[in-house]
């Protein structure tokens, strides 16, 4: 991908988003941590434009900032006592370790494969994807379905109080 | 000066590193959750480049994977959450580490 506009957004989308995952890393209190969250999500998605996916980056922005965020935050207030003051466990060492191990040889791969690229933009339009997701992944898609309603009707009785239960088990 | 596929592959393999270091090393159970989030949308990222770069056939199907990460993500995350604040009501906690009914 050439061009001097395409290298600026490169550049700071990737500062962005490492610098926000970062944040999420070092943040002791979850609020804080789930506003670096968004930023990386909203980072990616920018990634996303400019690997020409505008659908997929709206929708990133709609299901991981409006949905999964939220959700995050929901579950935070809900647990008052349990969002400040989180330090690391017994693992953050070896965590540190076997992350930087890992980067190390996802770097290497990454860097000592000679890839086989295309430099034109294979210009995939949202309809394409459509079509995909009702011809040939069509099963997949229905079992996500199925997936979506039980992790719902799961959500929905996890989260029931004990009086909420026994309203039920009189009715 | 240009981007090519190393690019985002990069960004895509350290911020799953940095999602793999938050999940193993939070002691909130949310915090946990956050780490995987990062992950999946590491691998989000790489997809997405791939579908992007790569010499394919039919490169959509890079896309179409996404949409499934992003349906099972959402799925996980409703659940695990639900998880965090039952546990919360009856343990007064989501620390990982105080959450050891099952060890003997």
């Amino acid at each position: 991908m050439e061009g001097v506009g395409v290298t600026i957004a490169f550049w700071v989308l990737a500062a962005l988003t490492l610098i926000a995952a970062g944040g999420v890393m070092v943040s002791r209190n979850l609020l804080h941590a789930v506003l670096f969250l968004i930023v990386t999500f909203i980072g990616i998605a920018g990634f996303f434009v400019l690997l020409s996916a505008a659908f997929l980056a709206m929708a990133q922005i709609i299901i991981y900032v409006g949905a999964i965020a939220v959700l995050i935050l929901f579950a935070i207030l809900l647990t008052p006592r349990a969002g400040r003051g989180n330090s690391e466990t017994k693992f953050a060492l070896p965590a540190t370790l076997l992350a930087i191990s890992l980067a190390a040889v996802f770097l290497f791969v990454i860097h000592d494969t000679d890839w086989e690229v295309v430099q034109e933009d294979p210009s995939l339009a949202a309809n394409q994807l459509g079509e995909a997701l009702v011809g040939t992944w069509v099963v997949p898609f229905e079992i996500a379905s199925v997936l979506l309603t039980a992790a719902l009707v799961g959500a929905i009785m996890l989260v029931r109080t004990p009086e909420e239960e026994a309203e039920d088990a009189l009715a | 000066m240009s981007v090519d596929i190393e690019h985002f592959l990069t960004v895509g393999a350290l911020l799953f590193a940095v999602g793999l270091m938050v999940a193993l090393s939070k002691r909130n159970a949310i915090g946990v959750l956050m780490g995987v989030e990062l992950m999946l949308n590491a691998v989000n990222l790489t997809l997405i480049s791939f579908s992007r770069f790569s010499v394919s056939e039919r490169p959509i199907t890079g896309h179409t994977f996404v949409v499934f990460v992003l349906t099972v993500a959402a799925a996980e995350a409703a659940v695990a959450l639900a998880l965090a604040v039952s546990v919360y009501r009856n343990r007064d906690t989501i620390d990982v580490d105080q959450i050891n009914l099952l060890k003997s």
